[in-house]
């Protein structure tokens, strides 16, 4: 009974620390225009906004690797390919038909002769309040269609795939991510792919800022949608973690042997799991496409992957909110904080060497081989960020609780 | 269509299809013969390879032809080393999980580091005087070194097999990919052992990346992923480990590579030619997932 | 130990969150406008990129400060590297955005154009691309300006000319899958070409390819009599090198793309026939062609960019031209005001090295000329074919 309690308690205050959470990106992202004369850093066009946005995005996709490599055991590389299904059916279903004819302009239209943005519309109305429960239908129907799309492909492959051991399914993924992008590549399938080239015009998060008769923006919430959604799917995830599903994912991954013998159906749970680490790769996908503005599947490449790969082993394989820490630190630093090193500075007259084009993307490697190689159990571990954990860190570091309450809201 | 039927065009695909073939066939051998024996799936091997064609740009540059192949041969060679020592080493007792991500941190770093080095940009590889001249076989025009690479290839796999099956390293290496702990308590050098087989490995792919570049001349930071992941395929399908499978393996890849974009244009299937490598590894590895002529693994619990 | 680690790591974010802050409003006193270059210093187009990037530091280095509203602005080139993806484009896209630039010059290649073009419609940054000639980077973007002719005109022009001059019957296109510009380009051929009673063969290689052979002795099987290959940097100059050891005799027409130094350098000494078009010819504007000759062979940095040597592309003579039309909208509109930019963009008209330019209402530039040149094999230069003049895009 008490522990019943307990766990309730925990529940919600997990459920606080979101919704506490959601409001501050919320605050974050409108307070330069609500209170003036902000640093420079809170303005909408800040970089930080557009880290914050490929965090979250990029959190989902590591956190549904992590389901998949960290508690199941099950080294996939398909992930890029899984993304890729999920990005192009959103953007197949949801470029609106006004567009279609400029975005197929090669194939003089598209074969998909609907799109849910307009049968929304039809529904709730183009303008208003309507306009805006018809796009939120919109994008929700595409995401899940997205997420669905690339679980049945996983479903399909992963009969022959999953029966192969650690390094041979993670080539066999990895190859299947390949062959994936071939397909949609293909000219034959143009008017639904629109070949090799770029699926664009559907609905993005710039799209949920809320604006007024005039056309200026009112509220801003593209920030705040990416974190809702994947909030959202990290969730059912943890949840699943925690049931016995869970339990029987870490059992194979500990020792495929023994859980059999526990009498855990092996090729059931690997299934599962494989499903849906590939259903929220899917979702991740979508909103991968969301934040670019476009879907292309030239972009899906084994090296998006690797450096999702690289994320989860950052953070520390099998821990979730580790994968969460790891990518926003990863995001940041690639996109934000190590771009300086790109450009050439002068200090005076004096040139700094080495600083050029590309090093950024250098020392980035070296920390990661750094990473690899001597803290291979990365940032957490297999541990996870518990507030016990959180509460004696700051008890140990009293005078320094400013800073690790702020590093985690970022 | 019909024009596709003639001599000269069949004769021709051909020829670009064992030349490629047999370029990956060097590279494969890295690939089974690290696999056979540290079970690893050394993703950064066709970086390697990569790499070797880059110092032979730069390299090239300054020294003359005959001078800069040797120098390049003991650079790579000592990258590959390298890489064995720094990043593959510490792990040797950690799950094979993390050896292969080390693997991809290597040849994303090795990758990154040609991007910066040669700014992005694709090197052009210097022509060889003695391999870019131009012959004619049965009307169809050719470089030289598309005859050469299969001769080639045969001669250094006839050594190779030599130095394997007659020499004390190689029963050494042999014992290590039967069985790696074992070997340990008999006493043979485990470490000497895997080095060896790195040398190995990074010598043949200089030699394939001569004659790769040659061929191709254009070298961009990620111009050996591809070939890298093709040649292992090769390995898979001629059985992991086994040297001969994986030349079988590689020449068949390429021959099928070079046929699927030579296919009439109007059937426009040539965007499939990497994905058919891929298609051909699920089908192998889901059916007969020993390969071609792979020694039965057996399970220990 | 594992504790310090994280919390060592958390004290970097939060004072970098503070530096990162503090240098953006940082400010000597001298009052600077910041113009965005969007071009591709990495990647397979990285060589084009590179070039561009140069006209418009040579540009800059002619005029470095604007004078508006009677006060003295220094002009500060802003550099985000596309890395030619369109994957990377948009965070690039989004670094100049933050970097506060009031307008952006670029892309070489259409592809990262449009997928980096949202980002700066969202921020409200006018961009004026200076070589993507894709007709999609401007339609549907109303932010989005460009000082080069089309695609379909650039097709028009090079299918009239494959036919017009060799007579060509049969016509090869090759181009890269999922390369928006070359099978746009390649789309456009066709139409021309078939509409003349042509037959056009087309095929395209995956990304990454470097093995060609196959694709050119089909060229060559199939009889065709031209091979348009509009294709990035790093491929042409594999597919020219492979069609010479083949020995292929028909003809190749290149878009523009194919007018680097790094073609000329792969072209040397073959026998093949390349004919290219193009913005600019060198001789255009000698005033140009020699201070840009000056200001290459002036720094060693200069000229490693131009890939060796003190050829003129014309590339080089875009981006000089695209600094000094947004030099002239900031004169016009008086603000360096990026809303006030957008507004007065569309009227600008200014004339360059590279011909007048103005635009239209989709933001297009009203060009009627292309260059034709064809490469000199024997001294590696190129050569100017003709002139044609069409119907503006």
């Amino acid at each position: 009974m008490l522990q019943k309690n307990e766990k309730r308690a925990g529940t919600l205050r997990a459920m606080l620390a979101i919704m506490v959470l959601l409001l501050f990106v919320i605050v974050l992202e409108n307070i330069s225009s609500w209170i003036p004369g902000m640093p420079a850093i809170f303005s909408p066009t800040s970089q930080l906004f557009t880290v914050l946005k490929k965090g979250a995005v990029y959190s989902l996709v590591a956190v549904s690797m992590n389901l998949l490599n960290g508690f199941t055991g099950l080294f996939s590389l398909g992930q890029a390919g899984f993304m890729l299904l999920g990005a192009y059916t959103y953007a197949i279903l949801t470029v609106p038909m006004a567009a279609k004819d400029q975005v197929y302009y090669l194939y003089g239209g598209s074969a998909v002769k609907f799109s849910l943005v307009d049968a929304f519309q039809s529904l709730f109305g183009t303008a208003g309040f309507g306009g805006a429960v018809s796009m939120i239908c919109a994008v929700l129907v595409g995401i899940v269609c997205a997420g669905l799309v690339a679980a049945l492909f996983a479903a399909l492959i992963g009969t022959p795939v999953l029966r192969l051991k650690s390094d041979y399914l993670a080539i066999a993924t990895l190859g299947f991510a390949e062959i994936l992008r071939a397909i949609f590549q293909w000219q034959t399938l143009g008017p639904i792919t629109n070949g090799a080239n770029m699926l664009k015009s559907f609905p993005t998060f710039a799209d949920f800022n809320i604006k007024n008769a005039a056309g200026q923006v009112v509220l801003r919430l593209s920030t705040f949608v990416p974190f809702l959604l994947s909030i959202l799917c990290i969730t059912v995830i943890v949840l699943l973690i925690h049931s016995s599903y869970g339990r029987a994912f870490k059992a194979i991954r500990d020792d495929e042997v023994a859980a059999e013998a526990m009498g855990i159906s092996l090729f059931k749970h690997k299934m599962l799991s494989f499903v849906i680490s590939s259903f929220f790769s899917g979702v991740g996908g979508a909103l991968f496409a969301m934040y670019v503005s476009n879907a292309q599947a030239k972009a899906f490449t084994s090296t998006m992957t690797y450096e999702i790969l690289l994320i989860v082993v950052i953070g520390g394989i099998g821990s979730i909110s580790g994968s969460v820490i790891g990518t926003f630190l990863y995001v940041a630093c690639s996109e934000w904080w190590l771009r300086f090193l790109d450009a050439e500075t002068y200090i005076g007259s004096f040139k700094v060497p080495l600083l050029r084009s590309g090093f950024r993307m250098v020392v980035f490697s070296v920390v990661i081989m750094i990473i690899v190689l001597f803290f291979s159990q990365g940032i957490m571990g297999e541990k996870e960020l518990t507030w016990a954990g959180i509460g004696g860190l700051l008890k140990k570091l009293k005078p320094k609780k400013k800073a690790a309450s702020a590093g985690k809201e970022g | 269509m019909e024009q596709l039927l003639s001599t000269e065009y069949i004769v021709s695909i051909l020829l670009s299809g064992i030349s490629l073939g047999g370029q990956l066939a060097l590279i494969a051998i890295g690939y089974t013969m690290v696999y056979g024996i540290l079970r690893l799936i050394n993703f950064a091997h066709g970086d390697v390879f990569m790499v070797a064609g880059l110092l032979g740009i730069y390299i090239s540059a300054a020294l003359p032809m005959y001078i800069a192949i040797p120098i390049v041969i003991a650079l790579t060679i000592g990258l590959g080393f390298f890489i064995e020592r720094a990043a593959y080493k510490p792990l040797r007792s950690a799950p094979r999980m993390s050896v292969m991500i080390s693997a991809i941190g290597v040849s994303y770093l090795l990758q990154n580091t040609a991007t910066y080095v040669t700014g992005g940009q694709p090197m052009t590889y210097p022509a060889i005087n003695a391999l870019t001249k131009t012959i004619n076989i049965c009307g169809a025009s050719t470089k030289l070194v598309v005859i050469i690479t299969p001769v080639l290839v045969l001669v250094l796999i006839a050594l190779l097999t030599t130095l394997i099956n007659h020499t004390k390293i190689g029963m050494a290496m042999r014992a290590v990919s039967k069985d790696f702990e074992t070997s340990r308590l008999m006493g043979i050098k485990i470490n000497n052992v895997i080095s060896m087989t790195f040398v190995i490995g990074s010598a043949l792919a200089v030699v394939g990346s001569i004659l790769y570049f040659t061929t191709y001349p254009a070298i961009t930071p990620t111009a050996g992923a591809m070939p890298g992941l093709k040649s292992f395929v090769a390995a898979v399908f001629g059985g992991i480990g086994s040297i001969p499978g994986a030349v079988i393996g590689a020449f068949l890849i390429g021959i099928c590579e070079t046929i699927i974009k030579g296919l009439p244009s109007s059937w426009n299937v040539s965007v499939f030619s990497d994905a058919f490598t891929f298609a051909l590894l699920i089908v192998i590895l889901t059916c007969k997932p020993t390969g071609l002529f792979g020694e039965k693994a057996t399970d220990k619990v | 130990m594992k504790k310090l680690t994280a919390l060592l790591l958390v004290l970097c974010m939060v004072l970098s969150l503070c530096a990162c802050g503090g240098s953006g409003s940082a400010s000597s006193g001298e009052k600077v406008v910041k113009i965005g270059v969007f071009e591709p210093s990495s990647g397979d187009s990285a060589s084009g990129g590179k070039k561009e990037i140069l006209g418009m530091q040579y540009a800059n280095s002619q005029a470095p400060t604007v004078t508006l509203g009677g006060e003295t602005y220094k002009v500060e080139l802003v550099y985000g590297d596309n890395g030619s993806s369109t994957d990377k484009a948009p965070s690039a896209a989004s670094s100049l955005v933050s970097a506060g630039v009031s307008i952006v010059l670029g892309s070489y290649g259409s592809g990262v154009s449009m997928a980096g073009g949202p980002k700066f419609e969202e921020a409200g940054i006018p961009a004026v691309g200076v070589t993507c000639t894709n007709p999609n980077v401007t339609a549907g973007n109303s932010y989005y300006f460009r000082i080069c002719f089309l695609d379909n005109f650039q097709a028009d022009v090079l299918a009239n000319f494959g036919m017009d001059k060799f007579s060509a019957k049969t016509a090869y296109c090759l181009g890269e899958t999922g390369n928006e510009y070359d099978q746009g380009l390649i789309a456009f051929f066709k139409q021309v070409f078939e509409a003349a009673g042509g037959k056009v063969i087309t095929d395209s290689f995956p990304t990454g390819n470097s093995d060609f052979n196959s694709y050119l002795n089909k060229a060559k099987s199939e009889g065709a009599d031209v091979i348009f290959t509009p294709v990035s940097i790093a491929y042409a100059v594999q597919i020219l090198k492979q069609a010479d050891s083949l020995g292929i005799e028909a003809p190749f027409l290149g878009s523009d793309t194919l007018d680097d130094n790094m073609v000329l350098e792969a072209l040397k000494g073959t026998n093949l026939k390349v004919y290219v078009s193009t913005f600019y010819q060198e001789g255009g504007s000698p005033e140009f062609d020699k201070g840009i000759k000056d200001y290459i062979n002036g720094s060693s940095e200069a000229l490693a960019a131009n890939g060796g040597n003190d050829t003129i592309s014309a590339v080089t003579a875009m981006g000089y031209d695209a600094y000094f039309v947004a030099l002239e909208a900031m004169k016009k509109a008086d603000s360096p005001d990026k809303a006030a930019l957008m507004q007065i963009l569309p009227s600008v008209t200014y004339t360059g090295v590279s011909g007048a330019i103005a635009f239209d209402s989709v933001g297009d530039a009203v060009r009627d000329t292309a260059y034709i040149k064809t490469a000199d094999t024997a001294t590696g230069t190129w050569v100017l074919e003709t002139v044609q003049t069409g119907s503006p895009s």
